[in-house]
């Protein structure tokens, strides 16, 4: 492994993010983006659970039998998913009323399986956990993007804190209610990719089809 | 290479672990090692963390319970201030306390709707909930003198993607409306959400449920009714589903399946 420590954290942010380059985990981007605070709390729930998964997995890798290795992963995984669900009942009540569905989702969010399947399975445990962190935070970046398109126009305000006075409030913006529904998170999360694909034109996918001139006879 | 005992333990673990992972030995050990450790771990955290989840949940109604009575700030004791509510277990058929039969500071009424033996199926359910429990935990409100000063009644029923739980809090009369609080819902952010908007809940004080011929007249819409404005609640801005859903659910339990026969009697003074 040519990477250093300090590439394996930082990569996933901009260079090998896993959302805008790979395109992974976007069903939990849609539905905890309408508000920062839920956005940042789910982002530190998958950063928490890709990074100790992956280390644990890493840990067991050369003990793992690979006709049933999927499955302990998934239990790894599981546990430490249930795990955050229990302790943000307990801790942070408020949030996880509109969370606690989506954090049972991490269990099938990809991000966490395609580290696990992939880097934690081949090398040791504190690299894992660093790769861990790396990709819970890029996807986390993201997740922070998009919230604070999504809860400035959508709702006027930035963690719950009114920026911009609602005219259900007696101000003067107007909301945009798409934003505020699954789908506006597709655009923006497309618009984030466009950006960093022009910032950085060496993500841009090579065509599988191009269409071919031939000179006319 | 197999995991064949061998008398020498630490031989064993040794080879155990030089062992190839693909054996059908070292596959299931790892696959029952692995459940084993994840299950105590898991079922740890639920154990120890359930008191503060439990008391959180607790925390979470009481303080909905002081909003919509009108006496919460931020910063009060919650477990003091919510001491001055009196619990009762309410037999919705008749308008009858029954804390005799259930201990009001236990009875899940939430729980009872979906048990068999405390709940009937709705034929007429306009609130959308399917089976009605047939006991309530309401709670009064007294003033110093001990007269009783406000109701808060729970009430819930479908709105567009999910079930609406609130209270209503009405004054001593049974039919001027305090205010109405949901606590628990998953209506559309910034549409249906706004139900939970200061100002939209300001609406709702002073309007009254009934005329004086005892006509259930109360509505949530678009547009006022032909009952004038003390029965009615303009409708959430972009919402028309989740509106319609207050509005049933609102007339559903003011009416004569939900608490008219408490209603009654409270303002027969019955009670």
């Amino acid at each position: 492994m040519s990477q250093t420590r300090k590439e394996m954290l930082v990569d996933p942010l901009v260079d090998n993010n896993p959302i805008t380059l790979q395109v992974l985990g976007i069903c939990s981007a849609l539905a905890v983006t309408s508000s920062l605070q839920v956005a940042f709390v789910m982002a530190l729930a998958v950063t928490f659970v890709t990074a100790f998964s992956s280390m644990f997995i890493s840990m067991l890798r050369n003990q793992i039998p690979s006709s049933i290795r999927i499955i302990v992963q998934m239990v790894i995984i599981a546990s430490l998913v249930i795990l955050v669900d229990q302790v943000l009942k307990a801790y942070a009540f408020e949030i996880s009323k509109t969370l606690s569905v989506f954090v049972g989702l991490i269990i099938t969010n990809c991000i966490v399986m395609g580290r696990a399947e992939a880097f934690a399975m081949k090398n040791p445990p504190l690299d894992s956990f660093i790769d861990g962190l790396g990709n819970g935070m890029g996807y986390g970046l993201i997740l922070m993007l998009v919230g604070i398109v999504r809860e400035l126009f959508g709702s006027g305000s930035l963690f719950g804190v009114t920026i911009l006075q609602t005219v259900n409030n007696g101000g003067w913006y107007v909301p945009n209610g798409l934003l505020l529904l699954p789908p506006s998170a597709f655009f923006i999360i497309g618009l984030i990719i466009w950006a960093f694909r022009t910032w950085k034109p060496n993500q841009v996918e090579e065509r599988e089809y191009k269409i071919q001139q031939v000179e006319a006879h | 290479m197999s995991d064949t005992q061998t008398p020498e333990p630490k031989g064993l673990i040794a080879r155990f672990l030089a062992a190839s992972p693909d054996s059908v030995g070292k596959t299931i050990f790892i696959a029952v090692a692995v459940c084993l450790v994840a299950s105590m771990i898991v079922s740890a955290a639920a154990v120890s963390l359930r008191p503060v989840q439990e008391a959180n949940k607790l925390k979470d109604k009481q303080i909905n319970i002081l909003q919509v009575a009108g006496v919460y700030e931020p910063g009060i004791d919650i477990a003091e201030a919510f001491a001055a509510f009196e619990p009762h277990v309410l037999e919705l058929e008749t308008g009858n306390f029954v804390d005799d039969r259930f201990d009001p500071n236990t009875f899940d009424d939430v729980a009872a709707a979906s048990d068999p033996e405390l709940s009937e199926p709705l034929e007429n359910d306009p609130a959308g909930i399917g089976r009605k429990a047939k006991y309530r935990v309401i709670y009064l409100l007294r003033d110093e003198a001990g007269k009783l000063d406000k109701v808060i009644l729970p009430i819930h029923g479908y709105g567009l993607w999910s079930t609406l739980y609130g209270f209503i809090a009405l004054e001593e009369n049974g039919n001027d409306i305090f205010g109405l609080q949901f606590y628990q819902h998953g209506e559309t952010p910034g549409l249906g959400a706004e139900v939970d908007n200061p100002r939209w809940k300001a609406l709702w004080n002073g309007k009254k449920l009934r005329d004086d011929a005892g006509e259930l007249q109360i509505t949530v819409a678009k547009t006022q009714p032909a009952a004038g404005p003390d029965f009615y609640i303009d409708a959430l801005a972009g919402a028309t589903l989740t509106t319609v859903g207050v509005d049933n659910l609102v007339k559903f339990w003011m009416g004569d399946q939900g608490y008219a026969p408490f209603l009654n009697k409270l303002q027969a003074g019955e009670i």
